[in-house]
């Protein structure tokens, strides 16, 4: 089975890398992009008899940080 | 006093520790690769050092944070064993739980390494009883991810129990409420983002750093 795992940071933490890539659009002529977030995809292979309690601790265990970021898994 | 210093593929200021943990104590700390399973009997103190642990991979101290021996840093710190991470050890702490909040990109998106002022905010705690309340200490930084960063209530949670170490005089790195170290409920995990092992002897400029040492060899000893 393959999933892609989507990692973002939660509202209200601040993305100095998000800042920096919407200025960076800005000065390449791309007017009118008010907020960038920057985040993570995971793309897993596993086995098709994984839970999705086993994939929720995966994200929770490791793959995200929950002070800081969300998550959301896609089964492809 | 017994210490140890864990050792991770990327770290790169154990040796720094571990000298200013002997120079402090008289004896050599015990160097303990991240794959061991089990810390030597009976330290007296555990230290995380700073360095790029697993490369920052994934996050900054994630993978460290789910390594063999972190596991049993963690029960020692259950335990009440005291444990200073600096810099990348910081990170660790935080992503083991053990600390709370998140360390981020720092808000410049620059490398900041350079002498910083910190203010102790805290002179009751193991860490920091060589150092009065107030005074202002000159400590060097060196990250890219020193940002410090919990929500609201639990920022006011860990200043209202006095968990806040130590400030930045001027905020180098966009921290949350200038917040350089915090301390765990209990008081016996110290995670700071200031390299006080490079200031144990005037060659290095200053000894600001030093007195955190020797007020935790007594205060443990």
């Amino acid at each position: 089975m393959k999933l892609r795992i989507i990692v973002t940071l939660k509202n209200g933490v601040l993305d100095p890398q998000g800042k920096a890539i919407q200025h960076a659009l800005g000065s390449l002529g791309f007017d009118g992009v008010s907020d960038v977030r920057a985040g993570k995809i995971f793309e897993l292979e596993v086995a098709d008899t994984t839970t999705d309690d086993q994939i929720d601790e995966m994200c929770r265990k490791l793959l995200a940080n929950t002070v800081i970021e969300n998550y959301r898994v896609e089964k492809q | 006093m017994k210490t140890a210093v864990i050792v991770f593929p990327g770290s790169n200021c154990d040796r720094d520790i571990a000298v200013a943990l002997e120079s402090v104590t008289g004896t050599r700390p015990a160097m303990v690769w991240h794959g061991e399973s089990e810390l030597p009997e009976g330290l007296g103190v555990i230290a995380l050092p700073g360095g790029f642990s697993y490369g920052d991979y994934l996050r900054c101290g994630a993978i460290a944070a789910r390594s063999p021996i972190v596991r049993a840093v963690i029960d020692a710190a259950n335990r009440g064993t005291p444990v200073i991470g600096i810099c990348n050890g910081f990170q660790v702490l935080t992503e083991t739980g053990l600390l709370p909040g998140a360390l981020m990109r720092n808000e410049g998106l620059n490398f900041v390494c350079r002498d910083v002022e910190l203010t102790v905010e805290n002179s009751q705690s193991i860490f920091t009883s060589a150092y009065s309340a107030g005074e202002t200490l000159t400590i060097p930084v060196a990250h890219h991810d020193g940002n410090y960063f919990a929500d609201a209530d639990t920022l006011d949670r860990i200043e209202g129990e006095g968990r806040v170490a130590f400030r930045y005089t001027g905020n180098v790195n966009g921290s949350a409420r200038a917040i350089a170290g915090v301390l765990n409920k209990a008081g016996n995990v110290l995670g700071m983002m200031p390299h006080p092992e490079r200031r144990i002897e005037a060659a290095h400029g200053g000894t600001d750093g030093r007195r955190l040492f020797e007020g935790l060899l007594e205060a443990v000893s």
